[in-house]
């Protein structure tokens, strides 16, 4: 596998990301894999609403499935999502983790301990601590660590808590969190 | 170190060499459940049985079997609701149904049941269509623990107005309260509601098929599976099913990556609700 990008994101997160994905090109050489923090009743048709506005395709995660370069998958609402060893994803039912099911915290360490170094998380705006131990231990497992700047991103909490669990991370304003993903991707490529 | 070789990480060896001892010594075998999800309840097991690494916990689980009960409430345990989905509930009950009404007696497996939730709803479901009299359900589980809980059938009252209300939302014919007294903080279900049912230890993983069935509901239980034990899975249930016969999976579970697919159609896609082939 080549590489993953795992996003979190809660309060805020859909505009942060209709931001953040319709910029991403057909060709990212990447699967991303979001969590985004919705009520749990409802199917929450968030592929859909990206699918029309992004140039990669669009797709809800399926559990047992390899994720290809080029793709965007969402955690279905109601289950946690994870990365296996071998790189493909999987759903479970367990108890919310900081009261959320998806929880980013789930996604981010499964994904770190899959990915070590060839892993990118992003955690975005929102109002809670989710994600902010999952971001330490991508950095820990030699990954690379990106928050959305709390002094712009539309709720600060969750991308602060995450600063101060993980002080290297790099800062960025929602619109050049992109371009940097797309200026990251071919170094770290390996065949 | 390099992206190709990283070093080996030693709470991954730990953890393979603990469910290796746990099958060798108990035959309980999650060797093959998907790793994420088992090392992250792992962890959690650690933690609060207050151990210091994964070998210690294999120390103790090899030589003291009080162990097992402790380490399978971390494994296999987990929360639901009555009447989970109930757009799952109301596709058997409007759509299954009128074929199982055909049959003179029934059989339903329900497998990996837990603490029982959908038991009790899929006989409350049956005796309110009319064919509880007639049917036999199969609640199997691996945890002892779990299963006790299910026969017992008593339930945290704060958990009622959730499982009423999902009751209702299945196309109810009947209240909830019909079927459970209070009792300070708990809710005590009718025990007729369980005079056909059989709970039983089976093991989706190391047990074979025990009887021919008309409808089997196992949810939210093969996606902690990997893919050959999911198969593995599968293939009981295609096994146990008589000719057009009903599989019931998860919302987010799908036979379409199966190498079983082909001997089942969609029968409601939308909830996953399977129907075998005549074969």
């Amino acid at each position: 596998m080549t590489g993953m990008v795992v996003i979190g994101a809660s309060a805020g997160g859909v505009q942060a990301l209709l931001t953040l994905l319709p910029a991403l090109p057909a060709d990212f050489p990447r699967p991303v894999l979001i969590v985004v923090h919705v009520p749990p009743d409802h199917d929450h048709g968030l592929a859909g609403l990206f699918e029309a506005r992004c140039a990669m395709q669009v797709r809800e995660a399926e559990d047992k499935q390899l994720p290809e370069p080029g793709t965007i998958y969402f955690a279905p609402a109601n289950y946690h999502l994870l990365v296996e060893p071998d790189g493909s994803m999987a759903l479970s039912a367990d108890d919310p983790v900081n009261h959320s099911r998806p929880s980013i915290d789930v996604l981010l360490e499964s994904a770190a301990d899959a990915l070590r170094r060839r892993l990118i998380a992003v955690l975005l705006t929102g109002a809670n601590n989710d994600g902010a131990e999952g971001l330490r231990a991508v950095a820990r497992a030699g990954g690379t660590a990106i928050v959305e700047d709390p002094e712009t991103a539309r709720v600060p909490t969750m991308p602060a808590a995450g600063l101060a669990l993980c002080p290297d991370a790099t800062r960025l304003a929602i619109d050049a969190i992109a371009p940097h993903l797309v200026r990251l991707a071919p170094s770290h490529v390996r065949p | 170190m390099n992206d190709e070789t990283p070093e080996p990480d030693v709470d991954d060896i730990e953890i393979e060499l603990l469910l290796e001892a746990l099958y060798r010594r108990y035959h309980y075998d999650f060797r093959h459940y998907a790793r994420a999800s088992i090392k992250r309840r792992l962890i959690q097991a650690r933690g609060r049985l207050g151990m210091a690494s994964f070998s210690a916990l294999q120390d103790r689980l090899l030589h003291e079997p009080e162990m097992l009960a402790k380490l399978l409430n971390y494994l296999t345990v987990q929360v639901s609701e009555m009447f989970r989905d109930p757009s799952y509930f109301r596709a058997l009950r409007e759509k299954v149904i009128p074929h199982l009404r055909t049959y003179p007696s029934l059989k339903v497996w329900i497998a990996g049941c837990s603490n029982g939730e959908e038991v009790y709803s899929l006989a409350m479901l049956f005796r309110e269509e009319g064919l509880e009299q007639r049917t036999i359900f199969y609640a199997t589980d691996i945890n002892p623990k779990a299963l006790k809980a299910a026969e017992a059938g008593v339930y945290p009252l704060d958990q009622i107005r959730k499982f009423t209300e999902n009751h209702q939302k299945s196309g109810a014919r009947t209240s909830l309260s019909d079927y459970y007294v209070a009792d300070y903080d708990r809710a005590i279900f009718d025990s007729s509601l369980r005079a056909n049912v059989v709970f039983s230890d089976h093991s989706l993983a190391t047990d074979s098929v025990f009887a021919e069935m008309h409808l089997i509901s196992c949810r939210n239980v093969l996606i902690y599976f990997d893919r050959d034990l999911q198969e593995r899975a599968v293939g009981l249930f295609d096994e146990s099913l008589v000719r057009r016969g009903f599989l019931g999976l998860g919302r987010k579970e799908s036979l379409r990556f199966s190498d079983h697919a082909a001997g089942f159609a969609d029968f409601v896609r939308e909830e996953k609700i399977y129907q075998r082939r005549e074969r």
